[in-house]
């Protein structure tokens, strides 16, 4: 298995999928009073000591930073889980506002916007050694369809994905420690095949 | 950062609507030069395709009865008065491309107010901030897939696409279904648009069918006596999830 077309692969596999599906459009500019949340990057239960960060910086197909893009997390819980739990958006019920996970759940689930350099940063749980990785889904002002990727905290023996990448390619997904606890994944949207990070199509 | 490149004209945005190959699937090409923010903000290279049945992407996230307030759903009640506009109700059933409902999940929406600008400190269009409107909705879906809103109509707004840009009135949505893959983002139109032949975003969707279900319908069973005026917007996810396989031949 290599890289894909994106498109015209897409429509023949449609297999019993039958009914026409909504098609995407652009996020736009103007969702930042709306899908952004407080707390929306602290995925890890607070005073969780195996919490780390993952952050980074989107960029252009001119290597300008993206400062309108928003990021969406999903990854297993530590012990494998995939089941997520709710609570992301936790309210308080007597004046609406987003109290934040309530500290035991891991919810899976992150939302974060770049900010005016294009930066983000979520602190979250290492996935579990059978799926190393965050998937990212990217949205942004100018992209008409959200884009996934996936940011590997630790490079696996063996992974499907990444050993049908060619080596300079599947660079582009790894999310190694700069430091301890703190893992650097930035993302081009745009760019030559060395650069610009593997985006993926699920069919 | 270089200078921006000179506005086309409407014109010239016409022109290359028109000379876009239709039938190229259900979504946009990234790539839609007549969207001119997408220029530098698509991929060149080919999507890796991913046909992992472990893949953690199979699977999604979830959201429940503390994730939303009873008043979510009601955009004209978030304030102390009453929002200006037409007032309306959205509902509609969110589907998997099986027919299947997408039960207990999140729906997200956010809009313009009914003189067209956003609650945005970047939304710069001199037109005026309703104190009484936000623009921002949730709810889950019922055991149906079932979701409703009670809003105002939001109004025609001017961009900078191109000289004398205007979207025509539109809602965003964001939708989630029971695998990540099946995330969507998109916006819901409203029917006899007189600006819709000009605007580049909506013909992003270059397959007219497709175009048309971005289209609510209006609907006078749904509408209101001496309330609203009724719309319904059925949302059919795409994408797989974990219950779902495709023949070897196929990949």
């Amino acid at each position: 298995m290599n890289e894909q077309a994106a498109h015209g692969t897409s429509c023949t596999g449609t297999g019993n999928r039958t009914v026409p599906p909504t098609p995407s459009q652009t996020v736009g500019p103007f969702y930042g009073h709306a899908l952004p949340f407080p707390r929306g990057g602290a995925l890890a239960p607070e005073g969780d000591l195996r919490a780390l960060t993952l952050h980074g910086r989107v960029f252009d197909g001119a290597g300008q930073p993206v400062p309108d893009a928003l990021l969406e997390f999903w990854q297993a819980a530590p012990d494998g889980s995939r089941t997520g739990a709710p609570g992301s958006l936790r309210r308080d019920p007597a004046d609406g506002s987003v109290l934040g996970r309530d500290g035991v759940e891991f919810t899976g689930f992150g939302r974060v916007s770049t900010d005016a350099d294009g930066h983000w940063a979520v602190r979250t749980l290492p996935p579990p050694q059978s799926a190393p990785y965050v998937a990212v889904c990217v949205f942004a002002r100018g992209l008409l369809h959200h884009l996934y990727t996936r940011a590997y905290l630790a490079e696996p023996a063996a992974d499907p994905l990444l050993d049908a990448l060619p080596a300079h390619r599947r660079a582009t997904l790894l999310a190694p420690a700069e430091r301890p606890g703190v893992h650097r994944f930035d993302i081009t949207l745009q760019g030559e095949p060395d650069r610009e990070t593997v985006f993926l199509d699920f069919g | 950062m270089a200078a921006p490149p000179a506005l086309s004209s409407q014109a010239d945005i016409d022109a290359e609507i028109a000379a876009a190959v239709p039938g190229g699937g259900p979504h946009p090409d990234r790539g839609y030069a007549p969207y001119r923010s997408s220029a530098l903000r698509h991929p060149h290279q080919r999507l890796a395709a991913v046909r992992d049945p472990e893949a953690v992407e199979l699977s999604g996230p979830v959201f429940g009865a503390t994730d939303v307030t009873a008043l979510d759903h009601d955009l004209t009640r978030q304030h102390l008065g009453e929002p200006l506009g037409e007032r309306i109700t959205v509902t509609g059933r969110v589907t998997d491309r099986q027919g299947r409902p997408v039960r207990h999940q999140l729906v997200e929406i956010w809009q313009a107010n009914a003189a067209g600008r956003y609650a945005h400190q970047r939304d710069d269009h001199p037109a005026p901030l309703d104190p009484n409107f936000t623009g921002v909705g949730r709810c889950l879906t019922d055991g149906e897939g079932r979701y409703s809103f009670t809003t105002i109509k939001p109004g025609a707004y001017p961009w900078r696409n191109h000289l004398n840009a205007w979207r025509p009135a539109h809602i965003h949505f964001s939708l989630f279904g029971t695998a990540f893959t099946q995330r969507l983002v998109t916006q819901m139109y409203f029917p006899g648009d007189p600006l819709f032949p000009y605007d580049p975003i909506l013909h992003s969707v270059t397959d007219p069918a497709a175009r048309r279900r971005l289209v609510a319908d209006y609907v006078h069973a749904l509408s209101q006596p001496e309330f609203s005026l009724g719309y319904r917007f059925d949302i059919v996810l795409d994408g797989p999830a974990a219950t779902w396989t495709e023949p070897e031949e196929q990949r």
